[in-house]
């Protein structure tokens, strides 16, 4: 080993080692640290135990109505995108005039903003100012209040995050199904399979791997929305569409409670944690090819 | 024989044809937003309400983007989202550069035990780090400043991942490359400089691609630092926009127009390095 390379080595990864201990590593034992204490706007708080732990799991229904609000944001969404981005793919990879529009149009709302894409949702299911509710009642129908219905605001929400990031799975799909040897297809084809069959039996085992790593990462990213709730609904009607993140950010930067946020936070932290690990866990009973 | 033949380009022209409307029927539920959002941005604030909906405001009013800018320093919230998203950019395309060179390249000690704490950070959510790192920035004095939208995303998050993403990419270059360049007398930061840099173009590409999006977009952390209405990004502006009562469309749909357009212009021009990048990105 030379030794001026071992320098030049230490030196390289110095900057990033730093970032890592002071921006990540750091706060997150500084997080967990004060989990453990009452700390507020006022002064350092006391150490209290795990006393904010106990206090959301046992004392605070806003907690376990976000924890709720959240899986039921990730159960609604997930199989849609993955269903719609899976159907476009399949849709998409033959080579037909004029394809590479649709895949535009598909991946366009990716690149923009949450922000605006939630803004220009807001405005189309706005009440009475509404496209949606105009063209509804062009055919007769009174729209309802959209976004103030506690029945109807969180399905609002996930149809909007769908259309927002199904193009990022999509093209996911895309580069997969481009790797399915294209002789393993037709050679089931000659040997008199259906389309249906090839589809089912051979495509979609085959790129089984990526739709799994697309699961996971949708999963995750839906357990910590938050931009297009806070413009779309506040976390409103009452708190229907109340979600965890929307949870820390109300108790830490509105109420300056940051000793409970961070518990709040932490149980966040053990949930994604926890998903990942049980995903990976199930992960070689179902997915069948691995490279 | 003739006739299943003809039987069978009969239904394939069905299939085309199914396939292609329901891919128009999606692609225009995709496209509506912005359709509707330039429509309303050039319609006066009379038309807004007008029943049935215009859908080609004729005359178009140009007076909406004026006003916006005239109600709101709206250049400086170009500049403010442009240079914060390009420093970040630059920042993590050198630092995560020399990382992932040295930990792909050279040898030193420690060096796996290092790279494999660096992995771990992947599991380390912003939302969790986001209180103390508040409160840290707050007693520095450097809330209501740039610096933690710039730095911390630079060194922390979005370089570590860039890290990965060049270690991945230098590990393919092979070894008689550098040794060749240390013969001929270059030290491991001129190798990585003028030899490794531009021979990693296409991954930098993508990386940057990704890292200026995700900086441009970003809309927690300019939420929870900035209070200065002059320090705004243009997606943090955008939502204080819309939470003012009585919420004033036109103009609100001018400002996502022109919030949305530099990305856009630069998405059509490069779609397949975007696609692409994204794709890769997405796979970490």
């Amino acid at each position: 080993m030379n030794k001026s390379e071992k320098w030049y080595g230490f030196l390289f990864i110095a900057p990033m080692m730093v970032g890592y201990a002071v921006f990540l590593l750091g706060p997150m034992i500084s997080a967990f640290a004060m989990s453990l204490t009452d700390r507020s706007l006022m002064g350092e708080g006391s150490f209290i135990g795990f006393a904010n732990y106990a206090r959301a799991m046992t004392d605070d229904p806003v907690f376990w109505e976000s924890v709720r609000n959240t899986f039921v944001f990730a159960a609604g969404l997930i199989p849609l995108n993955l269903g719609l981005a899976l159907l476009l793919a399949l849709l998409l990879q033959r080579k037909l005039p004029g394809i590479g529009l649709f895949r535009t149009a598909v991946f366009t709302p990716v690149i923009t903003s949450i922000v605006v894409w939630a803004i220009v949702w807001k405005y189309i299911f706005a009440t009475d100012a509404g496209l949606l509710n105009h063209l509804l009642s062009m055919i007769g129908v009174k729209g309802p209040a959209w976004l103030y219905n506690m029945d109807l605001a969180m399905p609002v929400v996930i149809v909007v995050s769908v259309l927002k990031n199904v193009g990022l799975n999509m093209v996911l799909f895309l580069a997969a199904l481009q790797d399915v040897p294209k002789s393993y297809q037709e050679a089931a084809v000659v040997d008199g399979a259906a389309r249906r069959t090839v589809l089912l039996r051979i495509t979609l085992p085959l790129i089984s791997p990526t739709v799994f790593m697309a699961f996971l990462l949708t999963l995750i990213g839906s357990l910590k929305v938050f931009g297009q709730i806070y413009v779309l609904t506040g976390g409103g009607p009452g708190t229907s569409t109340h979600v965890l993140v929307y949870y820390i950010y109300q108790l830490a930067f509105k109420l300056s409670e940051f000793g409970y946020a961070s518990a709040v936070a932490f149980v966040l932290f053990f949930l994604l944690m926890g998903m990942t690990l049980i995903q990976w866990g199930v992960r070689k009973r179902w997915v069948f090819y691995e490279n | 024989m003739k006739t299943n033949r003809a039987r069978h380009s009969d239904a394939s022209v069905i299939g085309t044809l199914l396939r292609y409307m329901l891919l128009a029927a999606v692609s225009i539920l995709m496209l509506l937003p912005f359709f509707w959002m330039v429509s309303t941005s050039l319609k006066d604030r009379t038309r807004i309400f007008v029943f049935p909906p215009e859908w080609f405001p004729w005359p178009p009013t140009w007076e909406n983007f004026t006003e916006v800018f005239e109600r709101q320093p709206f250049h400086l919230y170009y500049f403010n989202t442009l240079y914060i998203a390009a420093a970040v950019t630059a920042g993590v395309c050198v630092f995560a550069g020399l990382a992932g060179y040295a930990f792909a390249k050279l040898k030193f000690p420690f060096k796996n035990a290092l790279f494999l704490l660096l992995l771990s950070s992947m599991m380390i959510p912003t939302e969790a780090t986001s209180i103390p790192m508040f409160i840290w920035m707050s007693n520095l004095g450097l809330v209501d400043t740039h610096f933690p939208l710039i730095v911390p995303p630079m060194l922390g998050a979005s370089g570590m991942f860039g890290v990965f993403l060049l270690r991945q990419f230098f590990i393919t270059i092979p070894g008689e490359l550098d040794d060749a360049a240390r013969i001929d007398g270059c030290s491991p930061w001129g190798t990585f400089w003028r030899i490794m840099m531009p021979l990693a173009a296409p991954s930098l590409a993508s990386l940057s691609i990704f890292t200026f999006l995700h900086s441009y977009n970003e809309f927690f952390e300019p939420l929870i630092y900035l209070n200065s209405n002059k320090l705004y990004t243009l997606p943090l502006a955008l939502s204080l926009f819309t939470n003012e009562s009585g919420t004033e469309w036109h103009l609100v749909m001018a400002a996502s127009v022109m919030a949305t357009l530099p990305l856009l212009l630069v998405f059509f021009m490069a779609q397949r390095k975007f696609m692409e990048g994204i794709a890769l990105t997405g796979l970490k």
